[in-house]
């Protein structure tokens, strides 16, 4: 299945206790596209993107990793959960994921936070896995940070680190969950510096994001999320330059 | 050095009951500990039952009236085990409730309870993002556990597993009421015999006083090297 969609969702539908938050999203990945998801607090986009991993189970809706989709049961409480936990898992391996506060294991150094998985989940022999963490060390500009700690470095160096990591898996799909927000606005720049040379480089991408400018100048797809559904859709000239959504349209108009 | 008339070398075996005592004891609430937070977070109602009945049980009734109970009253539930298994099935079975034994339980139980509440904030204090990366990169649920969830754990558990064990190891003093000749039980016969109390409680308070502060010391450096990658506020 070589040529199949790294990544498909149908009709993703998420309910928390009675509040619908997703509301049938769909999405087709080709190889190498940047889907950037923008809209408004609330609107549901990282809730989609964490649904894509499975670290919340969609309500209904199937989600298609190359070709494999998800397999889904039900419980005793009529709840829907994954038939099979080591799927999930091995599909997790696959999609690996940056977070809005990074999220890099406190006890343990740059380096170890990037073989760890690798070493554990992929089964890549050790060396390997320090040689492939250097080399993204090295494409992420903070080689010489090998050693620390995270909190001995800066929110955009340990963002950084973060984007390694998820490189390290050498995933089909990398899920961004608005990477750039918890970072000082002087940092911002070089973490969307780094995504930008991964898009270039034909990565394949989803990202959550706030940075109007990256969604329009790097992404080949924007969707525009409001209240769990796609209001607008399409590549960045025609959603930031003629939107058909009012909603949209409001989204981007100057706020003071 | 103090002339310890003859008792030294029995004081010294009391001494070493003391502290085998104490590790076993450790041991022992350690797991209980660990397996009474398990519960308490689990999402299972009869779980988070049976361990809150236990730890409210322990921590509301005296360490003494627990450790009677079980001496006296552990040997009387094997008796009549051993007798129900003999008439009922011919099995022969026996086991003798020894002070070591019995010790070693009621301490466990008693601390087991306090260690499952150390252990069930230090789970509570492991930011939910670190566990929510390591799902997200595909752990399985034991490896999460192991390699992130416990070494953070740890960090924030320690402090409590160190005053844990202080009062543990003074605890360990009171089995000497069953008859267990650890080391306080061999300084009051001497006391009684020899009629000098202070000869013999002193030395063996001072012993109390080193472990606590020797152990102190290890917790210390035990503290240091888990609070690896963390950045002390000035």
């Amino acid at each position: 299945m070589a040529d199949s969609a790294p990544l498909i969702c149908k009709d993703i539908h998420k309910t928390f206790d009675q509040l619908e938050v997703l509301k049938g999203i769909s999405l087709e990945t080709k190889k190498g596209d940047v889907v950037s998801l923008i809209g408004s607090s609330g609107s549901g986009k990282s809730t989609f993107l964490r649904c894509v991993n499975m670290l919340e189970t969609p309500t209904s809706g199937d989600i298609i990793v190359h070709g494999d989709p998800i397999r889904f049961t039900t419980n005793r409480k009529g709840e829907r959960i994954p038939a099979d936990n080591k799927q999930v898992e091995l599909i997790r391996a696959r999609l690996s994921m940056v977070f809005q506060s990074f999220n890099l294991w406190s006890h343990m150094t740059v380096l170890e936070n990037i073989i760890e998985a690798p070493i554990h989940v992929l089964k890549v022999p050790r060396k390997e896995a320090i040689e492939r963490a250097e080399a993204y060390l090295e494409k992420v500009g903070i080689y010489e940070r090998k050693d620390y700690y995270p909190a001995q470095m800066s929110g955009g160096q340990q963002q950084r680190a973060a984007i390694a990591r998820a490189l390290a898996m050498e995933p089909e799909v990398m899920l961004f969950d608005e990477p750039t927000s918890a970072l000082d606005p002087e940092l911002v720049g070089e973490v969307l510096k780094v995504m930008q040379n991964l898009a270039e480089e034909g990565r394949t991408m989803i990202v959550v994001t706030h940075e109007m400018s990256f969604a329009r100048d790097v992404s080949s797809q924007v969707l525009f999320l409001h209240q769990g559904v796609i209001e607008e859709q399409g590549t960045p000239d025609k959603v930031f330059d003629n939107p058909d959504s009012e909603r949209m349209k409001q989204f981007l108009a100057p706020k003071f | 050095m103090i002339d310890l008339k003859g008792y030294g070398p029995a004081l010294l075996e009391g001494a070493v009951v003391t502290i085998e005592l104490a590790f076993f004891s450790l041991a022992l609430a350690l797991v209980l500990g660990l397996v009474g937070a398990s519960a308490k977070l689990s999402k299972s109602r009869v779980a988070i039952g049976i361990a809150t009945t236990y730890t409210t049980l322990i921590r509301g009734v005296p360490d003494l009236v627990m450790m009677l109970l079980f001496y006296y009253g552990g040997q009387v539930a094997v008796n009549n085990l051993s007798d129900y298994l003999y008439d009922a099935y011919d099995i022969d079975f026996f086991f003798q409730f020894d002070p070591f034994i019995s010790g070693v339980i009621t301490i466990g139980l008693i601390f087991g309870a306090y260690m499952a509440e150390t252990f069930r904030g230090a789970f509570l204090a492991v930011e939910s993002g670190q566990i929510e990366a390591a799902r997200a990169y595909g752990f399985s649920q034991w490896r999460t556990f192991h390699r992130i969830i416990l070494p953070q754990m740890l960090r924030h558990a320690l402090p409590g597993i160190g005053n844990n064990w202080q009062v543990l190891l003074k605890t360990t003093a009171l089995v000497s009421i069953i008859g267990l000749t650890d080391m306080v039980r061999v300084a009051e016969e001497a006391a009684k015999a020899e009629r000098m109390p202070f000869h013999f409680f002193i030395p063996v308070a001072f012993v109390y006083l080193s472990l606590t502060a020797g152990s102190e010391l290890f917790i210390k450096w035990l503290n240091k090297r888990a609070n690896v990658g963390v950045v002390q506020g000035s």
